[in-house]
């Protein structure tokens, strides 16, 4: 029997901004069979989002493609007319997108958009349409399903709306399904539920689909076989047991390298512990919004939490998104002064308000933030960004600032010439350098590391974390590192804060996680984590602790 | 897109017909304005033909207007006044509302809650009716136009810098900087202003246009530049006459007007995205 | 309605009427900043001392000017706009019939004006980059790039001069009968609408072409939808906001409009008393005359952002 999908030397052009032209993917080729599921992995900027979509017959604003075939049951869809092609979008192939809370018309109710595909293709009656999408809402595990169509898309949850989204693509019945990156934006915990969701109606209804993630781990789950894709270009195509276990290519030995944990060695000495904390968080409180009458912020993201850094360890601190993590970073940074609670720097009291502490105290504690991109400003050399805090704390300049430029430079791996670049031409790793050498011009004893490897791709994550443990041993440095990540924190803390809903859950060794963990929504959030081996989802228990 | 019919290759490089159309005209009406006095054949302001709104011909090339004078020459003339006010007030607009606005960015709180609501209301007269309250209070001199035109669009200024500067001042740089200890001037300065300089330039350029557009219309209603001197604005009341003949005392002024503004409009349309919107 | 929509609604409400009162206290206190002393002018050659200071005191002119501008909000509340200067009559009874003819030309005006600068706005963006859709926006540059003047001068040299369909003046002498009013009508809603729909057609193309490139069209897009049903179902809905806006903000242009039209066409609105009222500095005609304009496009501006909160789908339950 024919394949279900075939793409066979596929190319696509693009246009920059600046106008060029730039082949985006180049010579791509590879099948999927009848209920078949085949994975598209790569890093971003690999193209895997752009091939799921031609197979839509679809291609983004500036691109175009400019040779090869994409056929659906043997159907070439490049040579189709566009009114053939809408014929086959959302009844032979639908689409499940990364973002189902963009991908939602916020102007219609839920069950509308759901079953509009049967609507446009005059698939089945309305009130037929509507009992399949009930049918659907059940079997994807959603609450209430008989009513939940009738909200509006802001009235329900992130998850919720990526199994709707799964539902409106499940609608029209189609022999393919496209997934791109549909739990990338999802927390761990979250995720769980969706994947499994996906994967029962899958298997099913028997039909094949094509899984685009960047999560190897995910992959491993849901996924027959796995297509490794690097700048447009397949590395290696295998099974998915065989990438995992077996992989050939190097660039996929990397991938899978970079996945394996690393554990932290404490490289403090014992004495130090006997010191008071250089850190010191005591019963923080911090919100956003106008203080009510009881002097309470009206959104209050932080509750009484506390933690200790001691000098030469790392504090993780590790949470979903609300959970008020990055919030803690502020509030300990002065950016968004907290209303009541203390912050201690090697025993004395800091102000809440960065405008009120000493320049010494600033200089002693620095902050790196999440994305590179917007923590740097676009249009200064890398050399004044690195060589500001120079002059603002140590009033270096001319020569002397150069050199020290180039010594931190140097110190986060990045060749000395990089200091005439502009932060643009310059890839998110070495942004995320420049970032670091920023904060260590300052000579700190404290860095505030925010979310910093959690827009890298994974191999260049890794390649940061080391660099971090490097410097601390050189340079004698704490790190509070806030991660959604076990497995970075992992590789980096001492101990390791877990926080939700803007308290703390429990603070642990991190040498005993996962198995330390004593409370529900820790076990719940460690067990979420996806391993990389193809039967972890279905080895998980049904219910997970907390849930 | 309008790219591919608007625009050359050349060495690889693209090329806007459009907009390079637009900045010659732009370029040879700054060129007038400053110099074109000493172009102008004939003196602005002497009679020079027996006959009124006279046809073109060899000697006036434009024509003459309703006392015989050389429509040439008067515009050339004209050229300074409407080019030089307008870009005397729009600098002043800009100047003002870009330095507001960020300081309100900046500094939030309720300094950016009362300018941002006093400089709404400002905002919610309408312009001309604004300039013709202003102009018939306090007189109409070349200073009190420009001051006046300011007034009327630092406000707008003033929204669109303090929105993009809100939007910058969210950025992480801003954060580090804030971290670090810098204080509100060098924040100004060195962090925001680069970042929001693109779309600031392009929003002059449109605001440069609504001051010409409402300069005109102030000088036709005899409420701007004040004869003996005359802009494009009254050039085109002092020949409404002229209409009846469709005669070019009156079109040849319509059209300088149109060619200034016109281009202008287009070059800002055809900018590359990357100057237009740098909001982000 | 739910408490969230009235919360929102009762709070723009709130702002338009500190507004209005940030407005009122700029037009008296720019019209305070008139040259000279009025009550020399208006005496003229009869100007002894002694009249000068009877009159100041009977116009209430030497008062602090705190007081004076109470006195003048009070009196615009209870509906006395004062006399005017110039002729003594009450203003609220000049300004009374003359509003009824600019309301008349802007009812009309906005009547051709929205449907007309919808249908195109949405069209061109649905045809982004099309042969129609470069030509309407080349069109529309042009209109906004040129004074309103200009267009009246093109309007009448086209319609009156060359081709004598139409008079150049409004309201020459007489009643006129219901041909006539459409004659008379016809330049000045021409004029008007040309700027107006320009301004229109530019907003409402760029909202729509907003809407368009948001996540939720190309899901759309993916679901097999035609273009149409894209554009009517996905992004109307979406652009509604927007659009409202626009169009508030395009009706403001008219208020300018209005000035320029009546004037060159003399037709009698209140524009073109207050243009009348700066030329023989009648003071309180031109208080007047210009809160009623703010009212005007405060109101306009208002319901366009009350629109705007009640269309707001995130706000629905």
């Amino acid at each position: 029997m024919a394949n279900l999908v075939e793409i066979r030397d596929l190319k696509v052009r693009a246009q920059s901004d600046s106008g060029r032209l730039i082949e985006i993917i180049r010579g791509v080729s590879f099948e999927a069979a009848e209920g078949e599921v085949v994975a598209l992995i790569g890093e971003s900027g690999s193209g895997k989002s752009t091939i799921a979509l031609t197979l839509m017959g679809h291609t983004r604003a500036g691109c175009e493609i400019i040779g090869g075939q994409v056929r659906l049951a043997g159907r070439d869809l490049v040579a189709m007319s566009e009114a053939e092609r809408r014929r086959l979008r959302g009844t032979d192939v639908a689409y499940v997108p990364q973002s189902a809370a963009a991908a939602f018309n916020p102007a219609q109710r839920l069950i509308d958009q759901v079953v509009e595909v049967s609507r446009i293709h005059g698939l089945m009656p309305r009130q037929a349409a509507r009992a399949r999408a009930v049918e659907l809402f059940r079997a994807l595990a959603l609450p209430e399903p008989e009513t939940i169509g009738e909200r509006y898309p802001h009235q329900v949850s992130g998850g919720q709306l990526q199994r709707l989204a799964a539902a409106m693509a499940l609608i029209g019945a189609p022999r393919l399904m496209i997934f791109d990156e549909p739990t990338t934006a999802l927390d761990v915990t979250t995720q769980i539920e969706v994947l499994r969701a996906f994967k029962q109606v899958m298997k099913q209804g028997g039909m094949a689909g094509l899984y685009v993630s960047h999560d190897l781990a995910v992959v491993a789950q849901v996924a027959d076989r796995i297509v490794v894709l690097k700048d447009g270009a397949v590395q290696e195509t295998g099974t998915t047991d065989d990438i995992i276990n077996r992989p050939q290519h190097p660039y996929t030995k990397e991938l899978i390298a970079a996945f394996r944990p690393v554990s932290h060695a404490t490289v403090a000495s014992p004495a130090a512990a006997a010191e008071a904390p250089i850190l010191e968080v005591r019963n923080l409180v911090a919100g956003y919004g106008r203080p009510g009458p009881d002097g309470m912020p009206r959104v209050r993201a932080l509750d009484d939490v506390s933690c200790r850094l001691e000098r030469g360890r790392n504090l993780g601190v590790i949470g979903e998104s609300g959970s008020g993590k990055s919030t803690l970073a502020r509030a300990i940074a002065g950016l968004l002064p907290p209303v009541s609670g203390e912050v201690l720097l090697g025993g004395q009291a800091l102000a809440p308000d960065v405008a009120r502490r000493a320049k010494e105290d600033l200089r002693r504690m620095q902050i790196c933030f999440q994305l590179a991109d917007t923590a740097l400003n676009p249009l200064r050399s890398v050399s004044d960004i690195i060589g500001r805090p120079l002059t603002f704390f140590h009033g270096q300049r001319g020569r002397a600032r150069e050199a020290r430029v180039e010594e931190l430079l140097e110190m986060v791996r990045l060749p000395r010439a990089m200091k005439h670049r502009l932060p643009l031409e310059l890839s998110g790793g070495q942004k995320q350098r420049v970032n670091l050498a920023r904060a260590l011009a300052a000579n700190p004893e404290i860095v505030l590391c925010d979310e910093i490897t959690s827009a890298l791709d994974t191999v260049v994550a890794a390649a940061i974390l080391e660099l971090l443990d490097e410097l601390q041993r050189e340079l004698d440095l704490s790190y509070v590192f806030i991660s959604h990540d076990l497995s970075t924190v992992q590789a980096i803390c001492d101990e390791v804060m877990v926080m939700y809903g803007g308290r703390t859950v429990e603070t642990l060794q991190a040498s005993a996680l996962p198995e330390g963990a004593t409370q529900d929504y820790s076990r719940l959030l460690f067990a979420s984590v996806p391993q990389l081996d193809t039967g972890w989802l279905d080895g998980l228990p049904e219910r997970l602790p907390g849930t | 897109m309008a790219m591919s019919f608007s625009s050359l290759r050349l060495l690889g490089y693209r090329i806007n017909v459009v907009a390079i159309l637009a900045s010659l005209f732009i370029l040879f009406w700054a060129a007038m304005a400053l110099f074109g006095t000493s172009f102008a054949p004939h003196s602005p302001g002497k009679v020079v033909d027996f006959d009124y709104y006279g046809p073109i011909s060899a000697e006036f090339p434009l024509g003459t207007d309703y006392l015989g004078r050389d429509i040439l020459s008067r515009i050339l003339m004209g050229a300074s006044y409407t080019v030089g006010i307008s870009l005397a007030a729009v600098c002043l607009a800009c100047a003002s509302g870009v330095a507001l606005g960020m300081a309100a960015a900046v500094t939030g709180g309720w300094i950016d809650v009362v300018l941002s609501r006093f400089l709404d209301a400002l905002s919610s007269i309408p312009s001309k009716l604004f300039g013709l309250v202003m102009v018939a209070a306090i007189g109409s001199s070349t200073p009190v136009l420009i001051l006046v035109l300011a007034v009327i669009y630092t406000p707008g200024s003033y929204r669109f810098a303090r929105a993009l500067a809100v939007n910058i001042n969210t950025m992480d740089f801003v954060a580090v900087a804030r971290a670090r200890g810098e204080g509100t001037f060098y924040l100004i300065t060195q962090e925001i202003l680069p970042n929001i300089a693109g779309p600031v330039l392009a929003d002059m350029g449109l605001r440069f246009v609504f001051i010409v557009l409402l300069l005109s219309g102030l000088s036709f209603l005899g409420l701007g530049v004040q004869p003996p001197y005359a802009d494009w604005g009254s050039l085109v009341k002092e020949n409404i006459g002229a209409l009846a003949f469709g005669a070019p005392a009156v079109i040849a002024p319509c059209i300088a007007i149109a060619s200034l503004t016109i281009s202008v409009n287009l070059l800002i349309d055809n900018l590359p995205t990357k100057i237009r919107d740098r909001s982000a | 309605m739910n408490p969230q929509i009235a919360m929102l609604v009762i709070g723009r409400l709130g702002v338009a009427l500190v507004t209005l009162l940030i407005v009122s206290a700029v037009v008296f206190a720019a019209t305070e900043m008139l040259p000279g002393d009025i009550v020399e002018i208006l005496l003229g050659q009869a100007a002894t001392p002694e009249a000068v200071a009877g009159l100041r005191e009977a116009m209430h002119l030497d008062e602090p000017s705190v007081l004076r501008y109470w006195r003048w909000i009070i009196g615009l509340l209870s509906g006395d706009l004062g006399t005017s200067y110039a002729n003594d009559l009450p203003i609220a009874e000049m300004i009374g019939d003359r509003l009824t003819n600019t309301l008349r030309l802007a009812a009309v005006t906005g009547g051709v004006a929205v449907p007309l600068a919808l249908t195109l706005g949405i069209t061109t963006a649905m045809f982004r980059g099309s042969t129609y859709d470069r030509v309407v926006t080349t069109c529309v540059v042009s209109v906004i790039s040129v004074p309103e003047f200009m267009i009246a001068t093109l309007a009448v040299l086209v319609f009156a001069v060359w081709l004598n369909w139409l008079p150049a003046l409004s309201f020459s002498s007489g009643t006129p009968g219901w041909g006539e009013m459409l004659r008379i009508f016809a330049m000045p809603v021409i004029t008007l609408c040309c700027v107006i729909t320009a301004q229109m057609i530019r907003m409402t193309r760029a909202a729509v072409i907003e809407t368009l490139r948001m996540p939720y069209i190309e899901m759309a897009l993916l679901k097999g939808a035609s273009r149409w049903r894209i554009v009517m179902r996905h992004a109307l809905p979406n652009a509604i906001g927007p659009i409202v806006n626009a169009v508030a903000l395009s009706l403001s242009y008219l208020l300018g409009g209005v000035i320029i039209v009546e004037t060159i066409f003399n037709y009698p609105g209140v524009a073109k008393l207050m243009v009348d009222a700066v030329a023989t500095r009648d003071l309180p005609l031109i208080q007047s005359c210009a809160m009623v304009f703010c009212i005007g496009y405060l109101v306009l501006i208002t319901l366009a952002d009350i629109l705007a909160i009640v269309s707001n789908p995130r706000l629905r339950k």
